[in-house]
């Protein structure tokens, strides 16, 4: 299978005049990192790799050996339909191995290849679509609060919507990509937008969320404007969120599905949204990696709080959407915590890992929580049993230190590295003195 | 010199070949069949579908796709998989059935054989509407527009426009597309045909047509509906 496809990429790239292939991979904290080679070299590339220097990529850096290989992948190359039409580019992800072939253990891709695979003893395959929330600001200006480019509201559809042109041409520039969009629209805050994307299989869906963010920021780029995922850029309005939804197959068949359920929900669904639940809190820091998520995160804004999950309450944790038309193939949880500043392979291989502690230990699935959580109290919130997500990075990282799940599903390397870097990033943010203070304490102190 | 795949090549097989005067070599993996490859390629191929189907059909997939390409290939099959020989015709030239007569196998050898062109010149190009695919370059466009396929998306373009009108199961795809190694089920199938439609853009995404609870068909149906 690979030779032949290897085979396709070597005379695509010929009879498409590549000039340049970019190797793709992504760095622990979720960049798209990249380097370039010739068409010459690809067939070299293609057969036994490309060495590369890794020790300044964020979170590959070892002291002993810096040297690693990039192995693309060749089901993923595919040209780049942006940039100059006489130099023709094409891009093709990439694993990362050890020198002596054997996979590195700082490669993010290779942490969801290892929990897909370990899903494949039980005959399953994951399956993801994301809704991905971002805002067009015009070019920053250091210093200044960002400005957005409209006014449009939630499905606004009117001239106040000076960003429906974006939002096209992104939308053509994904589908040629192959990533195929479900729905899009002007989300409810200033200049902000969402694009659901379809499902896939979830390797291929962190791929695409990688390819997503480039593009978008490609797109907004060519238009002289910006575009950020930052999760938080605005005060007093929501905020950019990757709710993210999920589902098993087992050959055919939803294996979340059960026609005889009330919920139409089968054991499997229910002990794996068990899981998830009762590891939010572990796997928080990887779904919402930065200083500013938590700022998502607050009542009002239509982001979860508290770790709960019920079939149409946009205040929980997990929503369990109802299909259209009642089809089996259509559900899903829905998991509404992430961002989209995360880095893809990690926040997906740790939902899967979560859900499937629970199938694999039996977690009891606890009650619907259909009241609007923020409008309870602390006391009746416990009487229910339902927690808080983390408050803070610090919060979220201090959770995660002691997670056997994180450490075994992420590896030693990143489990280790993630968390020292996130609480430098966590100790430069608590040294600052922000404008909060200084307009809140310096007259009256 | 001939190549046969069969783990192992059976007596009676092995026997028939010998008596016919060949030179044969048996095989039973595709990496085997690479580097027992003489300099000038394989004159021919059998093809043992008695013991392992999904192994040979792969190795014949291979066969078929490699440089190595020997131009006539004959498949034994046994009669209960008949069925499998539907829609696979571009991948063999003659069968015969299994368990064979030894006579019948001989002759059809030799007329696979003896013939100097035994395969009816293969189109190197599929038209379809604004649709083209070129075989040989790998290279498909819409409305010469060129179109950016991975090798699956390719693949399963490529048969889809081969074979229009007709509808498939997502099954029969499955197999006949990625061949049986390919793990996680039909729903590869869907994943990809929206893949391909995105590429193929809003005007021409319907010629990949949904058949509801039958599944795909690529362009018009037969009766024009």
């Amino acid at each position: 299978m690979r030779d032949q496809q290897c085979d396709y990429v070597l005379k695509t790239a010929a009879e498409r005049g590549v000039r340049m292939v970019r190797l793709w991979f992504t760095d622990v904290l979720g960049n798209l990192k990249s380097f370039a080679i010739s068409q010459n070299e690809l067939e070299n590339a293609l057969s036994d790799g490309m060495t590369f220097d890794g020790s300044s990529i964020d979170g590959f850096s070892r002291v002993q050996e810096s040297d690693v290989l990039a192995i693309p992948d060749p089901d993923t190359f595919q040209i780049l339909p942006w940039g100059d039409k006489s130099s023709t580019e094409a891009r093709v992800f990439c694993d990362i191995h050890h020198l002596d072939g054997t996979p590195f253990d700082g490669d993010p891709r290779q942490v969801l290849r290892r929990q897909v695979q370990s899903l494949r003893s039980d005959g399953l395959s994951f399956y993801i679509a994301p809704d991905i929330e971002f805002f067009y600001f015009a070019p920053p200006v250091t210093g200044e609060r960002p400005v957005p480019l409209d006014a449009g509201g939630y499905f606004d559809l009117t001239t106040r919507d000076a960003t429906g042109d974006l939002r096209k041409q992104t939308i053509r520039t994904l589908e040629q990509l192959g990533i195929p969009v479900e729905y899009s629209f002007h989300e409810d805050s200033p200049s902000q937008q969402e694009i659901d994307l379809r499902h896939d299989d979830a390797l291929i869906m962190a791929d695409a969320v990688m390819t997503f963010r480039l593009v978008v920021r490609e797109v907004a780029a060519q238009h002289g404007v910006y575009a950020t995922f930052m999760p938080k850029p605005l005060e007093g309005v929501q905020g950019s969120g990757m709710h993210t939804h999920m589902s098993l197959f087992r050959g055919d068949d939803n294996a979340f599905y059960d026609p005889n359920d009330p919920y139409n929900l089968s054991p499997l669904a229910k002990s794996f949204m068990a899981g998830l639940l009762r590891h939010a809190a572990e796997i928080t820091a990887i779904t919402n990696p930065t200083v500013n998520s938590y700022k998502r995160l607050v009542p009002g804004f239509e982001a979860p709080v508290h770790v709960s999950w019920a079939r149409n309450n946009r205040s929980g944790l997990i929503r369990v959407p109802i299909p259209k038309r009642g089809n089996p193939s259509a559900t899903r949880l829905e998991y509404r915590s992430p961002d989209p500043s995360c880095n893809p392979y990690l926040a997906f291989a740790m939902l899967l890992a979560a859900g499937m502690r629970g199938v694999r230990e039996g977690y009891e699935l606890p009650g619907e929580a259909d009241a609007n959580l923020f409008e309870l109290g602390d006391r009746e919130l416990s009487r229910l049993g339902i927690g808080q997500l983390p408050q803070s990075l610090s919060d979220s990282l201090r959770v995660m230190e002691e997670s056997d799940l994180a450490r075994e599903a992420l590896g030693e390397h990143i489990f280790e590295w993630f968390l020292r870097n996130k609480r430098r990033e966590w100790r430069d943010y608590k040294t600052h003195v922000s404008q909060f203070e200084i307009d809140r304490y310096l007259g009256s102190l | 010199m001939i190549v046969v795949f069969g783990d192992p090549v059976s007596t009676e097989l092995a026997r028939t070949l010998d008596l016919a005067g060949y030179a044969w070599k048996g095989v039973s993996s595709w990496e085997g069949a690479v580097d027992a490859r003489p300099a000038t390629g394989w004159a021919g191929a059998v093809i043992d579908l008695t013991v392992d189907a999904e192994a040979a059909w792969a190795f014949v997939r291979s066969l078929r796709k490699g440089d190595s390409d020997p131009a006539r290939t004959l498949v034994l099959v046994p009669g209960g998989q008949l069925a499998d020989l539907e829609l696979r015709d571009d991948l063999f030239d003659d069968f015969c059935l299994a368990p064979f007569h030894p006579s019948e196998l001989e002759a059809r050898m030799r007329h696979l054989m003896a013939a100097t062109v035994t395969v009816a010149a293969r189109s190197d190009l599929v038209v379809y509407d604004d649709l083209a695919l070129n075989l040989e370059t790998y290279q498909a466009s819409i409305s010469d527009r060129p179109l950016d396929l991975t090798y699956m998306e390719y693949e399963l373009l490529k048969f889809l426009a081969q074979n229009p009108g007709k509808v498939f199961t997502r099954e029969m795809l499955l197999s006949r597309v990625w061949g049986y190694e390919y793990y996680g089920g039909a729903r590869t199938v869907d994943v990809h045909v929206r893949r391909l439609r995105a590429k193929l853009g809003e005007e021409h995404a319907d010629l990949i047509q949904t058949v509801r609870s039958v599944g795909y068909r690529f362009g018009q149906s037969r009766w024009g509906v």
